[in-house]
């Protein structure tokens, strides 16, 4: 934010004109479109930040916390607490007022389409939309040897503290593992009857992954008959979410996807589409 | 606790874990024998990093089967003056280029006896380095603490983690895991050389295990305090692993009877075949073994499930003793995963934690720290780390791994691992000695938990053993393929790894078999 902004909003806060909206507004009146940090008063825009620099503990290192706090819009910062981890490096605890405004109209937030669900409604709605266990076949394709993603997903062992797929009792899940052909996995989705593929692609080189991708996916829409064609996914960490469309695929899912959210997102498309979220007034966009 | 029923539940661990023994010794495998020629001297890969190992017993297998283990037809290729010697072999049988065959008779006995020769070469390199352990030990000391304090490093780089493991030593680390890179457990071959790219870890390599232990050497004579290193013998290349380990002097190895069964969908029979090797390897080379209860933990209710840790660990207990294994080698794991928000959660986890200090008292248990409930809020996650810690404290656990603030968020920051350690020195130093004072009165809440958990133990080890699906083969077989752990069925027909395993044949040798039951040195 530039002087002239912050000087704006100074202005708003302490003398409002009539009929402009006033940064000072009391929260019991709900909160307003531009916020700021709130620490024990409205507006006071109150941060805590911690940090380690790789510097000796002295005076200068100090005063070079203080000056990236600074630089961070914390003004005046604070030092609270600077602690030595080992002889080059030190630890800093910072408080202050940080300057900077959010005017919450000015962006957009991209909402989740499918509402998040435990395991056991994640099996319910199996069980009474389906009738029969969602068959998921999962694989790495290509030169691809790290399973380290589709066995976060799969594996009962799971991510980020979420069981895989193979924990829900009423998903009957294949995991084909590493380096599997195009061909065979087709052969296999056939074979199972699944419902929906996984694949995962992790390490890649001069877009390996987007060209394996769209491989894939034109494999299956020729082996199978319009319309039967199991739901295909891809993840990884270097794909875009929203290039599902692009690359032949129905869903894209990237760095950090949990094996909760695969399986909801799998009952949203596949089993009981009601599992929506509704949007929010703000510009929901659907990613 | 009622040492009847202390009595019967070991009892019951063993009925359950005998026959898997007996089926165990009936078989071999890829990896078996891959660890068999490791020790044997065979290193190295080729220009595809495919190690030798994996070409010499591939080959073998192509020609003869392994129904006789690789030692036989092997040594008698060498006899017969196809190769000087083994890396010249697989090099020239990664071509094709060697006919193998199976000696018999007298043939046989003197093959036999240069695959023994070469074999315990490998054997007594262990002995060796267990020895030089005893001596770094003296001269050294050990923590002066109990418990152990147990940190991880994990940037996928060995040459990042020994940086990493020497400062976390130098601010009070006792034991330093190098974490696998994801997904190793399920590569049917060790890699090689020295690694820097790894995934959410570093790659188990002989290579990277030497430079991180002869950095921690270091480490040790600076501090004097002998630093101990742990890396992971599970998966597929569990007693190859082991081996590496034997030979490069790691202090403790993370060695699971059942994680890599139901956890990572390997093959009952590979693993139950690979783990037996694999610990008595560990036994001959000192190695202290850290089992996985934990995972029952993560992936199932802590109060539900609190008795599948102790059934894990009696089966644990049983499989290492009959591999060799002394009390002090057994690392029997247990963690810090109940729900919060659950009414007396603390008093159930000291419930939970005493029970195990009572049934094993002389194993040095593994306390593993929370992590299922480790949402990203890292006051409160700071805060749960510390009751983790007291438990330990209180509870006298002799290995207690230290829980990260950021658990879930980031792999650890230097600052991170600070505050936990601070945590740790806090706890210990303000209640290392409650485990004097901490004796909760028989019918109290306390024990009252430790009784029924006990008790749901047996009662599980009796449906274990009373598993009657005989197309399965043993009952714990049985029950593993029902689904009876963690609710995953592994049958042993099926999983990871089962065409690797394979029924040995009447002349079936294997000298480093031989050598590590009868405790010989040649």
């Amino acid at each position: 934010m530039s002087a002239r902004d912050a000087h704006e909003a100074r202005r708003r806060r302490e003398n409002a004109q009539p009929g402009e909206l006033s940064l000072a507004e009391p929260p019991s009146k709900g909160h307003g479109p531009i916020v700021r940090p709130y620490g024990d008063t409205t507006g006071d825009g109150m941060v805590q930040v911690s940090f380690t620099l790789p510097l000796p503990h002295d005076k200068r290192a100090e005063g070079a916390a203080v000056r990236l706090a600074m630089q961070m819009g914390i003004e005046p910062a604070l030092l609270v607490h600077a602690k030595a981890i080992g002889p080059d490096f030190t630890f800093f605890v910072v408080y202050g007022p940080v300057k900077h405004l959010v005017d919450i109209r000015e962006f957009e937030i991209v909402e989740r389409e499918y509402e998040l669900l435990s395991s056991k409604e994640v099996n319910t709605a199996i069980k009474k939309h389906l009738r029969r266990k969602l068959v998921v076949v999962g694989a790495c394709i290509g030169t691809d040897a790290h399973t380290v993603g589709i066995d976060a997903i799969l594996n009962i062992k799971g991510f980020a503290g979420e069981k895989g797929l193979e924990y829900y009792r009423e998903m009957a899940v294949h995991n084909l593992g590493a380096q599997v052909s195009i061909p065979e996995l087709v052969n296999t989705a056939y074979d199972l009857k699944a419902d929906a593929v996984l694949v995962s692609q992790v390490v890649t080189q001069k877009d390996a992954h987007l060209h394996n991708t769209s491989a894939m996916s034109a494999a299956f829409r020729e082996a199978f008959p319009t319309g039967q064609v199991p739901h295909l996914i891809v993840g990884g960490p270097r794909f875009e979410e929203g290039a599902a469309g692009g690359l032949g695929v129905d869903r894209i899912f990237g760095r950090g996807t949990t094996p909760g959210e695969v399986a909801s997102y799998l009952i949203h498309a596949l089993v009981d589409p009601t599992t929506r979220v509704t949007p929010t007034p703000a510009k929901a966009k659907t990613a | 606790m009622d040492p009847a029923q202390v009595k019967q539940a070991r009892a019951l661990a063993r009925t359950a874990g005998r026959p898997v023994v007996n089926l165990a010794k009936r078989h071999t495998t890829v990896s078996v024998e891959r660890a068999t020629l490791r020790l044997a001297g065979l290193s190295g890969a080729d220009h595809e990093l495919v190690p030798w190992v994996n070409h010499l017993v591939d080959a073998v297998r192509a020609q003869t089967g392994l129904e006789y283990g690789v030692s036989l037809p092997v040594w008698d290729a060498l006899r017969r003056g196809v190769a000087p010697d083994l890396a010249t072999l697989a090099q020239k049988a990664a071509g094709g280029a060697v006919d193998f065959r199976i000696p018999e008779g007298k043939e046989a006995a003197t093959v036999g006896k240069a695959a023994r020769s070469a074999v315990a070469r490998g054997i007594r390199t262990i002995d060796a380095q267990r020895a030089r352990r005893d001596k770094l030990i003296a001269r050294h000391g050990d923590p002066k603490q109990k418990p152990w304090i147990y940190l991880i490093v994990a940037t996928g780089d060995i040459y990042e983690d020994i940086p990493q493991a020497q400062a976390a030593a130098r601010e009070g680390a006792d034991i330093i895991a190098v974490i696998r890179s994801t997904g190793q457990s399920l590569l049917d071959f060790v890699p090689e050389g020295a690694t820097r790219e790894g995934y959410a870890g570093t790659y188990a390599t002989q290579e990277n295990f030497r430079l991180m232990r002869a950095a921690l050497d270091e480490t040790s004579k600076e501090l004097g305090r002998y630093i101990r290193l742990t890396n992971y013998a599970s998966g597929l290349c569990m007693p190859e692993i082991a081996t590496l380990a034997g030979l490069e002097r790691l202090d403790m190895m993370l060695n699971d009877s059942m994680y890599g069964i139901l956890f990572r969908d390997i093959n009952p029979i590979r693993t139950f075949v690979d783990q037996r090797f694999s610990r008595q390897i560990h036994a001959r080379a000192g190695i202290i073994i850290n089992t996985g209860e934990d995972n029952y933990l993560t992936t199932a209710d802590a109060v539900e499930a609190a008795h599948t840790v102790t059934v894990s660990q009696l089966l644990n207990e049983y499989f290492a003793k009959e591999a060799g294994l002394q009390d002090w080698q057994l690392g029997l794991g247990h963690a810090f995963e109940i729900n919060p928000d659950v009414p007396d959660s603390f008093r159930l986890e000291l419930a939970h934690a005493l029970l195990a200090r009572t049934l094993f008292p002389k194993a040095p248990l593994k306390w593993m720290p929370p992590t299922k409930h480790m949402t990203g809020d890292i006051f409160r996650g700071y805060l749960l780390d510390g009751f983790f810690n007291l438990v330990g404290a209180m509870t006298g656990q002799g290995i207690l791994l230290v829980g990260m603030m950021t658990e879930a968020v980031v792999t650890p920051w230097i600052s991170d691992r600070d505050l936990a350690l601070q945590n740790v020195r806090y706890v210990l130093n303000a209640a290392g000695g409650l485990t004097e004072d901490f004796h909760p009165p028989r019918d109290g809440f306390i024990q009252t938990r430790a009784r029924e958990v006990l008790g749901e133990s047996i009662g599980l080890l009796e449906r274990i053993v009373g598993d009657s699906d005989r197309a399965s083969g043993p009952p714990l077989l049985a029950a593993i393929a029902d689904g009876t752990f963690g609710a995953m069925k592994r049958p042993p027909t099926k999983g990871k790894g089962l065409d690797g395993v394979v029924a040995k044949g009447p002349g079936y040798l294997n000298p480093a078999t031989d050598l590590l039951e009868e405790g010989s040195t040649r």
